[in-house]
């Protein structure tokens, strides 16, 4: 008798292990285009390449399909990645035409519908989806993003910064340099060599307004001049591309007030 | 009469002197090491079409990265 009890129990979970099985789905396969070129043959020209992925076996960022297309289909997609939750930036692409991170993007469910995937725009590639984005770190060096002081703090210790002081710094501290905004910004499109673009420019903001900060007299002289800065014409493609919700547009308008206001 | 070149005829043979001009600062004894290199390096795409300029851009690119990277003092040999 307890036997059989036994052997209905083990029937039942059984069953119930089925019932949590995934039924049989129709694959949604959806069409991924992703631009391909590669620096081993330098003569032939870049060129989309066409990945179908189905949707039920995949994550729901851009960056899972990425991945996927990579471990599965084509080992030679070349692409930078890291945290795959938006905090470091590697994976900043233009995807259906607006630069975000990968990993931060959703990839949009219709499937007939197919998704295009390119390297941010004006950008000199590497190789598929991996920018030179050497020119932009030289940038980002020159704003001297880091504390200049003269004189040390009353208890050698630590430069004090009252709370008020600290929230100026909300917004501009979040920046990851992901370099999304200053690719789609036109003026930095056709200026690069000169144009600092709008995240290197965030971030000269953010050391400008540090109340910690005492060389803002010398960050303001180096701005001075027709190209650093006031390429900026207040496009603002920064502010509606960053994937992180920063304003890089409002702190560029900033740098100019303060500096008018001298 | 002297051949005319186009801009990208002259930047990449000003590239070449380049090369050379630095590897003339390297340690003597390892020199035809550099030019060897340089050479086979010039040599590799020696046959790309003249009209095909993108490509030449491209390459010119890496060769100034590869240029900078290796005319720093640090490095004394090549293989």
């Amino acid at each position: 008798m307890s036997g059989l009890l036994r052997s209905n129990v083990t029937r039942a979970a059984l069953r119930r292990g089925l019932a949590t099985e995934v039924g049989q789905q129709a694959p949604r396969l959806k069409t991924f285009k992703i631009y391909r070129w590669s620096p081993d043959k330098p003569a032939e020209k870049p060129r989309l390449q066409e990945f179908q992925v189905d949707l039920n076996k995949c994550g729901p960022m851009v960056l899972d399909a990425l991945l996927k297309i990579k471990d599965e289909q084509d080992g030679t997609l070349t692409l930078r990645r890291s945290c795959r939750e938006g905090i470091c930036g590697s994976c900043a692409m233009n995807i259906g035409g607006r630069n975000t991170l990968a990993c931060l993007c959703k990839i949009d469910p219709d499937t007939s519908k197919e998704s295009k995937i390119y390297p941010l725009p004006h950008m000199y590639v590497i190789k598929d989806l991996v920018p030179d984005l050497t020119q932009f770190y030289k940038q980002y060096k020159s704003v001297q993003p880091y504390l200049q002081r003269t004189s040390v703090p009353a208890d050698g210790k630590e430069n004090l910064q009252s709370i008020a002081d600290r929230k100026k710094l909300d917004g501009l501290y979040e920046c990851i340099l992901c370099a999304c905004c200053s690719t789609s910004c036109p003026s930095y499109w056709w200026n690069q060599e000169q144009y600092l673009g709008p995240a290197v420019l965030m971030q000269a903001y953010r050391w400008l307004i540090d109340s910690r900060d005492q060389a803002s007299k010398m960050r303001k002289e180096m701005l001075q001049n027709s190209m650093s800065l006031y390429r900026c014409h207040t496009i603002m493609n920064c502010t509606r591309t960053c994937p992180k919700g920063l304003n890089p547009g409002l702190a560029i308008q900033e740098i100019k007030r303060s500096m008018a206001l001298e | 009469m002297v051949k005319r070149l186009s801009g990208l005829q002259r930047d990449v043979l000003q590239m070449y002197r380049q090369c050379i001009r630095q590897a003339h600062k390297k340690p003597e004894a390892n020199r035809p090491n550099f030019i060897g290199y340089i050479r086979t390096e010039f040599g590799k795409h020696r046959n790309l079409p003249r009209k095909d300029f993108s490509t030449i851009e491209h390459l010119l690119r890496v060769g100034h990265r590869r240029l900078e990277n290796f005319s720093a003092a640090e490095v004394k040999d090549i293989h």
